[in-house]
């Protein structure tokens, strides 16, 4: 582990220092795309004819490369981080729009039925009722968008040093220090898991509704439900 | 523009305030609280869910709507507070068109139960319950009270307070629905098949808790259900729908049984109307025969003499409580040998209905009677039985103009 964390100055970053730029290029835009996804995945709820060619839209482009993005994107806002940023957010959405979908309209039909008849307005029903019981569907989302994000962000060393602990791999290669991509890749993997156990953490917290062993219970809690009273 | 609405609103409600109420009376005393006029409702693709309804909807009692799949019940329910518009037609509550006032405003003045409860499953059982009166703007801590004690009036235990819905089986869910309807005091409630998703024991219990409910509270209830026989149990009056959304026939439920409007109602009660209508039939007035009755310290020979050889007599333990059947003739004083009597009917709180079913159940044919203390107060053949539905058949045809009897047997 000698060397492990000696980084070559060029970087002008320490080890740490890195850690960071790479965590706010990866996190950002995937916040940037949650605030985006749920008043989108709202109008897909309410607007049925609205999902399919908005699903098609992020799909297409998911498959752009972020290098054709980024070829696009210097043009106007240089070697950024934002230019890394742009296409992260974008690649998040086609996975967190469907994820705030399928929340919403895992909302049971009765329970919608039952707000209406209470008298709880769209406005106050989205935020008091459907968000809350959209929020493990969301954060099943968000876990894989996080992911893929936090691995991506490395592309941004193609573009002058913004990809963070990617930019180890080039300069790796630049100076034939393989240990420096070793670095690269752990440390990326490490903090993809750490964040992802934050992220599971999270959802425990703003989620005590749930039976506790987690989704799979979901189902079997329903069965007991329907048995004679008394069970619990 | 909404300011001038909520005037002239204001304003009607004080004209209604002022109004003399006199000409609104009805004859059996009770309020008509929900009027349906001439109501229909078609959708765009020609469908017709209710076709030109007319219900007078009572005060303080239960309306049960019932009928088919595709007759319009829910429909019909869910237009009384707006769910789901009129095509035309009017539906007034107090005389006061439901148009009139803000659709929020009129749905938080109705409790509404769902199947399968509809609760917030993000939410414990007791901010479920203060839904409403947090959305009319009660404090928490006003709000919360207000739930812990509807949660005592539904049978719940309190420690179920913090739980969330998954915690609770499904027949409790449906008693935190009926609480969370109840929560803000409205004086309506509409109950949309609330009992369908649960198994048969479970519904019964709810049933029963439901008329002890309505017997402290005296809401207007309206129920939709697509179970006879939980119409004939909760309903003070029923409203038949047939289907495309029609009146099949409008009355208590003891009349629907006994003289149905026409085929279709008859054929959606089933083929136990008759049976089904002894209900309705007290048996106060059930003549009970006390001579093969005997306690268990009984001289045999008095026994033997007193009752004809070959039919069995009842014989109870000191206290009047029955042990079961013996012969006479063969008995030979062993309790352990006696016939088990079977199930029991109490006399005047039990039907007629009971009174046969036990009747039919026991060994001998005769269905052992008891009072409160379960003390046997004589026992009654099936021509006994039969003898009294007879009677007491003939005594309702004599009296057939009166209205329902108010208070329906239990059991």
């Amino acid at each position: 582990m000698n060397g492990f964390f000696d980084i070559p100055s060029d970087l002008q970053h320490s080890y740490g220092g890195l850690i960071a730029v790479h965590m706010q290029e990866a996190l950002f835009p995937v916040l940037a795309g949650l605030l985006l996804a749920l008043p989108v995945g709202l109008l897909c709820v309410h607007y049925g004819w609205l999902y399919a060619p908005l699903l098609w839209t992020s799909t297409v482009l998911y498959a752009i490369p972020s290098i054709a993005f980024f070829v696009v994107l210097i043009d106007y806002t240089g070697l950024t981080q934002l230019t890394v940023m742009i296409p992260l957010c974008l690649y998040s959405l086609v996975v967190l729009v469907p994820a705030v979908v399928d929340g919403i309209r895992s909302v049971p039909e009765e329970t919608n039925a039952a707000a209406t008849a209470m008298g709880i307005g769209l406005a106050r029903r989205y935020f008091q009722v459907q968000l809350p019981i959209a929020v493990p569907a969301i954060m099943a989302g968000l876990r894989v968008a996080t992911a893929s994000s936090i691995s991506l962000v490395s592309v941004g060393a193609l573009i002058g040093n913004q990809g963070g602990l990617g930019n180890l791999l080039t300069t790796a290669q630049l100076y034939g220090r393989p240990r420096l991509a070793v670095t690269s890749v752990v440390t990326t993997a490490v903090l993809a898991i750490v964040i992802d156990a934050l992220l599971v953490l999270l959802r425990r917290v703003l989620t005590p509704w749930q039976p506790p062993s987690g989704r799979a219970a979901g189902r079997s809690a329903d069965v007991a439900a329907r048995t004679p009273e008394g069970v619990s | 523009m909404a300011g001038i609405e909520r005037r002239l609103i204001r304003l009607r409600t004080l004209v209604h305030v002022i109004a003399p109420r006199a000409g609104k009376a009805v004859p059996e005393g009770f309020r008509r609280l929900i009027a349906i006029e001439d109501v229909s409702k078609r959708y765009a693709d020609g469908t017709v869910a209710v076709d030109r309804l007319s219900l007078q909807i009572p005060d303080r009692s239960i309306t049960v709507l019932v009928g088919p799949s595709g007759c319009g019940k829910t429909t019909t329910l869910r237009m009384i507070n707006r769910m789901i518009e009129p095509s035309s037609g009017t539906i007034r509550v107090d005389g006061e068109d439901v148009r009139a006032r803000p659709v929020n405003t009129l749905r938080r003045s109705m409790g509404y139960v769902i199947q399968n409860a509809g609760l917030f499953q993000h939410r414990t059982i007791l901010d479920n319950i203060a839904t409403v009166p947090r959305l009319l703007g009660w404090s928490r801590q006003r709000a919360r009270e207000r739930a812990a004690e509807l949660m005592e009036r539904v049978g719940l235990d309190p420690a179920m307070a913090r739980r969330y819905p998954y915690q609770l089986s499904g027949g409790q869910q449906q008693r935190v629905g009926v609480a969370r309807a109840l929560a803000a005091d409205p004086p309506i409630l509409l109950m949309d098949e609330p009992f369908s998703a649960v198994d048969p024991v479970v519904r019964r219990g709810l049933q029963e808790e439901l008329l002890r409910i309505q017997g402290e509270l005296g809401k207007a209830i309206v129920f939709v259900t697509h179970d006879m026989d939980e119409a004939i149990t909760v309903g003070d009056r029923i409203a038949v729908l047939r289907t495309g959304g029609r009146l099949a026939q409008f009355a208590a439920p003891d009349e629907i049984l006994s003289s149905p409007a026409d085929p279709f109602v008859e054929e959606f009660l089933g083929s136990d109307r008759g049976i089904r209508g002894l209900s309705f039939l007290s048996t106060r007035d059930l003549e009970l025969d006390r001579s093969r009755v005997f306690s268990v310290g009984s001289d045999l020979r008095e026994i033997s003499g007193r009752a004809p050889e070959g039919v069995p007599v009842l014989v109870t333990d000191a206290d009047g409580r029955p042990l079961g059947w013996a012969d006479p003739g063969s008995w030979d004083g062993d309790v352990e040998a006696l016939e088990p009597h079977g199930p029991v009917f109490e006399v005047g709180r039990d039907s007629l209905r009971v009174a046969l079913d036990r009747a039919v159940l026991s060994p001998t044919g005769q269905a052992v009677g008891v009072d409160g203390s379960g003390k046997v107060l004589g026992v009654a053949g099936q021509e006994t039985v039969a003898a009294a539905i007879r009677s007491a058949r003939r005594r309702r045809a004599a009296d057939a103009p009166q209205e329902a009897p108010a208070v329906k047997a239990g059991r």
